[in-house]
């Protein structure tokens, strides 16, 4: 799941044997067994999702999305993710950081506790939460007494969701940098970089395309977040209502075109998360062979051609063609 | 920076441990451990045999014994189709292999309520697949078997995304040595690919299984949720919610809990096991 960028990487440039491969039909018929199972149980539920969305045309669609209680919901939910990707995100640097370039006891134990959100129910995740901040909650009895309230209110949604998306940012980037080492950060402090000018200069670039795919997905996840913010919220209708939640609203109510013309909406922003992390891939793959070249003429023209033997094998310093793949 | 006293710190020249270390901690405690704790801590206070009673009324067992069996069979139909998934996609290429590349990871970015009704629409009696089926009897919608195709849904990238990276490791000559000595490229498969992969899989599936287990959002639309029959076992503490029952809730939400940290202890032993295989 996590790390795409490394896994092309390392996937790249291999060779297939011809001895050992299958016959055409097993081919044909893996292929199809493939595209059939993706095909019925992804492509189909998600292209319903569009049709029934626009199945009487752009204008029920248009006035489902415009209605006041949509907009507030999508008022809602990118304030939700306004505060809980970029919490998650400087978070998910320093752990990846830590985690990455340091040995120190009970690094294990902390790492599942990071990714202990992934594997907890959501609705335990919105429960959680109840159970410390409602009103028989640990801390009820004194929010209550300063009148303050976060179940059932805005700040439980935003907590809930900052809880169940914040492994994502931390997965993404920690795995770029744990393969791509710290021997640029460690050159750069022996020529006297400061903490901050390594941070900043070396290590953010360096994993920056993990960084945006993580923070992209952790969005999608936050925007997207029905099980645990369905138990923190008490839906109150143009108050405490989500574009998921909406869904669920809608959908309840026998609305099924304004249903599907919401989902539709959080259906593009799955589309658009995938869409970016495609090009993400394109461009480390393109990357990982330019410096495969790069290397393959640099170990070519490290010996100046004057000192080369006469009949040396790669005579001239233009590009080698590219062999390693 | 931090110089600790005792050996906390064993590696590591590059400055910021104690920052990142006290920041990550202050943040994983407050957001993680504090909630958690809380929710311990309220289980505990209730009494012993109401805990008990909670836990392990008709209604309950039915729940729990639904989630399991229903995301055993999910996390097993994407065992299956998944390592079929990961091959297709890392041994050949043909038309159309970046649009399949990019449908296995669409469970992960699509919110599950719109999921949820997407899968309801899908196969409901009036639509399309959904009439078909009934008219060979096989009624999805609103029955256990529902359950299973949602739990499907959100579990097809774990499996894919666990096994095609260990595929594209792998070490074709021992393939070809195989090929040479006469092994069919079945039994190739079965008895030099397969054991590699297994560790990959296992892993893919306990994932699978794990995030199943928990799912709500994808499942309440097309179950129906009738008790003792299609009710699911975090349906069930959302409606102990709705119903005030916090203590009963907060029960059912800790033996969930203890199966989701079993299950993690599992699958960290399991991604070890696969990295020991890999290496």
């Amino acid at each position: 799941m996590s790390g795409i960028i490394a896994t092309v990487q390392a996937g790249s440039g291999r060779r297939h044997s011809e001895v050992a491969a299958e016959a055409p039909w097993v081919r044909a018929t893996l292929i199809g067994v493939a595209a059939l199972f993706l095909g019925i149980t992804v492509l189909l539920p998600v292209s319903v999702v569009f049709a029934s969305a626009f199945s009487k045309g752009f204008t029920p669609f248009w006035a489902a999305v415009s209605q006041p209680e949509t907009l507030s919901a999508i008022q809602l939910t990118l304030l939700t993710a306004g505060i809980a990707v970029p919490l998650n995100a400087v978070f998910g640097v320093a752990a990846a950081w830590l985690v990455s370039r340091y040995d120190f006891w009970g690094k294990s134990a902390l790492v599942t506790l990071i990714d202990l959100p992934f594997s907890v129910s959501p609705v335990i995740s919105g429960l959680i939460f109840v159970l410390l901040f409602g009103a028989q909650g640990l801390f009820g009895p004194w929010l209550s007494e300063h009148d303050v309230k976060i179940v059932f209110a805005v700040p439980g949604i935003v907590i809930a969701t900052t809880f169940v998306t914040f492994p994502l940012v931390a997965r993404e980037v920690l795995a770029v940098m744990q393969a791509q080492g710290s021997d640029e950060e460690e050159a750069a402090l022996t020529m006297g970089a400061s903490g901050f000018q390594i941070l900043t200069r070396i290590t953010l670039p360096k994993v920056r395309w993990g960084a945006i795919y993580g923070v992209i997905l952790c969005n999608a996840r936050a925007m997207g977040e029905f099980g645990a913010v369905s138990v923190v919220s008490g839906h109150i209708r143009g108050q405490t209502n989500t574009l998921p939640l909406h869904v669920e609203i809608l959908y309840n109510e026998y609305n099924f075109v304004g249903a599907f013309a919401v989902a539709a909406l959080l259906a593009s922003l799955a589309l658009v998360t995938l869409l970016v992390k495609k090009s993400i891939e394109l461009n480390a793959a393109l990357k990982a062979r330019r410096l495969a070249q790069r290397a393959d003429h640099d170990r070519r023209s490290l010996v100046p051609s004057s000192l080369r033997p006469a009949n040396a094998l790669h005579p001239s310093p233009a590009p080698a063609p590219n062999t390693g793949h | 920076m931090a110089k600790s006293s005792f050996t906390l710190r064993r590696r590591g020249v590059l400055p910021g441990f104690g920052l990142t270390l006290g920041y990550t901690v202050f943040y994983v405690g407050l957001l993680v451990l504090l909630p958690l704790f809380a929710m311990v801590l309220k289980a505990s206070t209730q009494g012993f045999s109401a805990f008990v009673h909670a836990v392990s009324d008709e209604r309950a067992l039915a729940a729990y014994w639904l989630s399991f069996t229903t995301a055993l069979a999910g996390a097993g139909i994407n065992a299956v189709f998944g390592v079929v998934v990961a091959w297709v996609l890392s041994r050949y290429t043909f038309p159309g292999k970046s649009l399949l590349d990019a449908l296995v990871d669409l469970p992960f970015a699509l919110p599950t309520a719109v999921a949820g009704i997407a899968l309801t629409a899908v196969y409901s009696e009036n639509a399309w697949l959904g009439g078909k089926l009934l008219s060979m009897g096989v009624k999805v919608a609103f029955t256990q078997l529902g359950i299973i195709v949602a739990l499907t849904f959100i579990g097809i990238p774990f499996v894919v995304r666990t096994v095609q990276p260990v595929l594209e490791e792998l070490d074709t000559d021992v393939e070809e040595a195989a090929a040479l000595l006469g092994a069919g490229r079945l039994a190739t498969f079965r008895r030099v690919i397969l054991p590699s992969l297994a560790p990959a899989i296992l892993t893919g599936f306990a994932l699978a299984f794990a995030r199943a287990l928990g799912e709500y959002g994808s499942v309440v639309f097309i179950s129906g949720n009738m008790p003792m029959k299609t009710e699911i076992a975090p349906l069930l503490i959302v409606t102990k919610l709705e119903q005030y029952d916090y203590a009963g809730a907060t029960a059912i939400a800790t033996v969930m809990l203890g199966a989701s940290f079993l299950l993690l202890f599992g699958i960290n032993l399991l991604q070890r096991w696969a990295r020991r295989a890999e290496a």
